[in-house]
């Protein structure tokens, strides 16, 4: 038997959602040679929408109108929040430099410099987040002024009802009212999906009938919300081309998972990550990962079921996630770090675990455990120190968060894997 | 609203009475605080007991078993999976309650027979190589949802009148009579008079609550249960713990799954019954040493009732405490048309139904005989959709083309939902998520109501079932529910789902950030 083959860079990250994905783009903007692993599938789980900070405190359901306003307060409430180690600036730098990698790639982003806002979902209520889809913004700025709106669902597309949605804002929103559409060509079909419809609509052909369909509906509303099916790949020029066709501005409203717009993000990671030099391996996991001079490099088995290739780096960052992503596993007494067993901040036994309610307003206690780290998100060991003097975790994994509850889990991700790939990269000049 | 006879509790009991007394010719309406089975009748085993259980505690309720048992497989079979059942003792278990066995279920006519152990294994390979003495008997798997809901179903042929979210607020009484009972409907708050000239009240553990509303005092122990359901069936048979009645001991198949229970808690309160973590790691450690596939197996969904128990033990023990069943006709307490059964068994619900039914005819001077004993209970198709395994058998069978899967995990479609909103609407409810989730698969698989819950909600509105914001008060009831039952077993692959659904719910929706107050 040969040995596996070795693959040498500067940095792994494990992990292909958000966070390790930000991670590989700046460190790869920043010339580190990075090698990505992980098993694609959270991410087409995403929304597409990039919450930075919303609520706090959870327990008093408190929305926030300024996000950095709710990142300070939050730092200094709860001084373990990862919020609490990083700055303003910083942030803000991760975003803008995370966007124009979505614009790159063909995903353009609209947001409030200093304001979050209010997008509405497929199950009628108003989600408050930082930065949207453009394809979501007309939709955003339709809630505000309360425009005479239109909102259209599509026949066979499960989980989507127009009517649901505007009988559940009508109180706030008197404008708002609903149709009901065949998607062109699916009249046999008893069932249609947002990603078949989606590359549908990358042809003109389709769009001029959807707009046919659409039209006689418009009358006097100002604007149009369908569910998100807005092409995959020439999003925005399949938005401005159907405005035009149909005469009022569209929006799209965020559908269930898995969406076009997390399928979006991901094919948009998959295609251009590797073209800015990230050697990207989906469908791969770390199996284990030893050390070698001494700690200051690590040597990792990456594959499925058995052991494909290594890789040999000076530093990792840890991006993979929790429960979901499989970066935490809980057994029936505790919680585990499954890559390193790095020690887990534990919170309490399992009859601790959640509360009562799945819906309780202080947020399932569960979510609060994760990884504790030092300043520069450096993981510590059992003896409250640094494990390893190039480790990084970052995102989701980390401790005293509740990125679901507080809505920061985009910005979480985005601004931690800054600041690590940034310490990373002074540790690695100062040698 | 006048009527002869008012049956308070829509659990098996209720259900039967309602049967029993409809078919005698006599006009009932049937009222139910929440839905169907939402006690105990619910919250059980599902298990057709052949008696053996009881053979050293009770033998006359060993052989009242026995009889019903017999009995309903010939009357109901469409409710009953004829498993048949394997007691099993294993080392360390009480060698002389294991000697003892054959001979005292012999004494009550119980069929029994010894199984060699190499067959046993041949049979359950899942079974211990721990085992030391294993019996079989005529154990079975009953359906209970389907049960009631066909017994209910007949009732309304033959005239009753279901009344559900319907709770009894008062009673007013005249010297030795109650003339009108005051009911409250739980959805509009709005209270209305049913004039009865009989009531019974089956309401299980509720009894002694209803009996108060009269001023009559019952004596009522809460003994708790909670039982685990697999994700896939671990038997093909019924699994009984060879021993003296104690926590975990019984595994009943049901469809594609298996049901672990129970323990027995006193409690002093029966709102907001809930499984404990405690409870699950009890049950799951000692459901083990009989099938050590359970400590690894994954668990989909727990649930807790309670046992009304009549009467007390001497040692303090409920286990103790007889689960023979209590009819009480209330005369010494001064009350001539009121009567109240609770206790019992679901496999003995029939019996229970006739005994009462016996004397309320004979308060009402009806003669007609009880029917149910010879009349087999007829199939309802809205009725089937509980039974797990049967939406996906059927589908992969034969659909029609323009039917889609409303829930993918346990591949509950369209036209079945269609079928349960008529019979709801039958029976003059409204159907909500709930509803709909108590009477069939959908929200009970791998993902717990996390998809479905959406769609089926997304499907009501397009239905026109639903025209109000009332969706997000029934989408929160139903996660709510769903919750109780898996909190407890949050580990591994379950915990996995749970983030998803709170990702979903509170992540996309912000679900979390309305209050009931705001819906």
């Amino acid at each position: 038997m040969t040995d596996p083959k070795i693959i040498e860079c500067d940095l792994l990250v494990i992990g292909t959602g958000m966070a390790g994905s930000a991670a590989a783009l700046f460190a790869a903007n920043r010339g580190v040679s990075v090698v990505q692993v992980g098993i694609i599938s959270e991410i087409i789980f995403a929304s597409g929408l990039l919450d930075l900070m919303g609520v706090h405190p959870i327990q008093k359901q408190r929305i926030w109108d300024n996000p950095w306003a709710a990142i300070d307060t939050v730092s200094k409430d709860i001084p373990g929040h990862p919020y609490a180690k990083l700055n303003e600036k910083d942030i803000r730098n991760a975003f803008a430099e995370t966007l124009s990698f979505f614009t790159s790639a063909g995903i353009r982003y609209s947001s409030y410099k200093n304001r979050n806002v209010r997008v509405l979902t497929p199950v009628g209520t108003i989600k408050p987040t930082y930065c949207v889809p453009h394809t979501m913004w007309a939709g955003v700025k339709a809630l505000e002024d309360q425009q005479p709106c239109l909102i259209v669902d599509i026949h066979g597309l499960k989980g989507f009802n127009a009517r649901q949605i505007t009988v559940m804002v009508k109180q706030y929103w008197p404008g708002i009212h609903s149709a009901s559409i065949a998607f062109p060509d699916t009249g046999h079909l008893s069932e249609v999906y947002p990603e078949q419809m989606a590359r549908a609509l990358e042809l003109a052909s389709n769009r001029e009938k959807l707009a046919k369909v659409i039209r006689p509906f418009v009358k006097d509303y100002h604007v149009v919300g369908v569910p998100a099916i807005l092409g995959l790949y020439h999003t925005q020029d399949i938005l401005n081309d159907l405005q035009e066709k149909i005469g009022v501005p569209i929006f799209e409203i965020p559908t269930m998972p898995p969406s076009v717009t997390g399928l979006r993000i991901k094919e948009a990671f998959e295609k251009y990550l590797p073209k800015i030099g990230v050697r990207l391996f989906t469908q791969k996991r770390v199996l284990d990962v030893d050390t070698i001079d001494s700690g200051k490099r690590f040597v990792s088995k990456v594959g499925d079921d058995k052991i494909h290739f290594k890789v040999l780096a000076q530093g990792i960052i840890l991006a993979s996630g929790r429960f979901i992503g499989k970066g935490l596993h809980a057994d029936r007494k505790q919680i585990h770090e499954t890559i390193f067993d790095l020690p887990v901040y534990q919170t309490g036994d399992r009859s601790r675990w959640h509360l009562k309610d799945f819906l309780d307003s202080r947020g399932h206690p569960i979510n609060r455990a994760g990884l504790e780290t030092d300043h520069l998100f450096r993981p510590f060991d059992r003896s409250g120190h640094p494990a390893f003097q190039r480790l990084f975790a970052i995102g989701s994994i980390l401790a005293h968060q509740d990125w679901i509850r507080m809505k920061c889990g985009s910005g979480l991700a985005i601004a931690t894997a800054y600041k690590a790939v940034n310490a990373f990269i002074d540790m690695i000049d100062a040698q | 609203m006048q009527t002869e006879v008012l049956i308070i509790g829509g659990g098996i009991t209720g259900a039967g009475i309602a049967r029993d007394l409809a078919l005698r010719g006599v006009n009932c309406v049937l009222a139910e605080k929440l839905d169907i089975n939402a006690g105990a009748s619910g919250a059980n085993h599902g298990l057709l007991h052949s008696g053996a259980r009881y053979v050293s505690s009770d033998l006359a309720l060993a052989k009242e078993c026995w009889e019903e048992a017999s009995l309903l497989k010939r009357m109901a079979p469409q409710c009953i999976d004829n498993t048949g059942g394997l007691f099993v003792a294993v080392v360390g278990d009480d060698e002389k309650y294991v000697a003892d066995f054959p001979h005292l279920c012999a004494q009550s006519h119980i069929p029994v027979r010894e199984v060699d152990l190499k067959d046993a294994h041949e049979m359950e390979p899942a079974l211990s190589d721990q085992i030391i003495a294993v019996y079989q008997v005529e154990d079975a798997a009953i359906d209970p949802f389907k049960l009631s809901m066909e017994n209910i179903f007949q009732a309304c042929e033959f005239g009753c009148n279901m009344l559900r979210h319907t709770e009894v607020i008062g009673f007013v009484k005249d010297n030795r009579r109650i003339q009108a009972t005051r009911m409250r409907n739980s959805l509009t708050g709005k209270t209305f008079l049913i004039e009865a000239e009989q009531i019974v009240n089956a309401t299980g553990a509720w009894a002694g609550l209803v009996s108060g509303l009269a001023g009559i005092d019952i004596h009522i122990l809460f003994s708790k249960g909670s039982l685990l359901v697999t994700h896939s069936r671990i038997t093909k048979q019924v699994v009984n713990r060879l021993r003296p009645s104690s926590n975990a001991d019984i595994l009943v198949p049901g469809g594609t799954v298996s049901i672990l229970g129970t323990t027995s808690i006193r409690i002093d309160a029966i709102e907001d019954i809930r499984p404990t973590v405690q409870e699950m790691d009890m049950i799951v450690g000692e459901g083990a040493k009989m099938l050590p596939v359970l400590e690894k197996t994954r668990y989909i969904r727990a649930y807790a009732g309670v046992r009304p128990l009549v009467g007390s033990s001497s040692d303090g023990n409920d286990r103790g405490v007889s689960r023979a069943f209590a009819l009480i006709n209330h005369e010494g307490q001064g009350l001539n048309n009121f009567v109240t059964i609770t206790g019992g068994k679901l496999t003995t619900y029939r019996l229970m139904a006739e005994k009462t039914a016996d004397l309320v005819c004979r308060r009402l001077n009806v003669t007609s005989p009880c029917r149910t004993i010879a009349d087999p209970l007829p199939s309802a198709q809205a009725a089937q959709w509980t039974e797990p395994g049967l939406a996906p058998r059927l589908w992969l069978k034969h659909h029609e083309p323009e039917d889609v899967l409303i829930c993918e995990c346990e591949m509950v479609p369209k036209s079945t939902v269609d079928c349960i909103i008529d019979s709801i609407h039958q029976q003059n409810g409204q159907p909500d998520l709930k509803a709909i989730g108590v009477r069939s698969r959908i929200g009970k698989g791998a993902c717990q109501g996390t998809i479905c819950g959406i769609r089926l909600l997304a499907y009501l509105y397009h239905k026109g079932e639903l025209n109000t914001d009332q969706g997000l008060k029934s989408l929160r009831e139903f996660l709510r529910e769903r919750w109780r039952g898996v909190r407890p077993l949050l580990w591994d692959m379950p915990l996995i789902q749970a983030e998803m659904q709170e990702a979903l719910y509170c992540g996309l929706f912000g679900l979390e950030l309305y209050n009931d107050s705001n819906e």
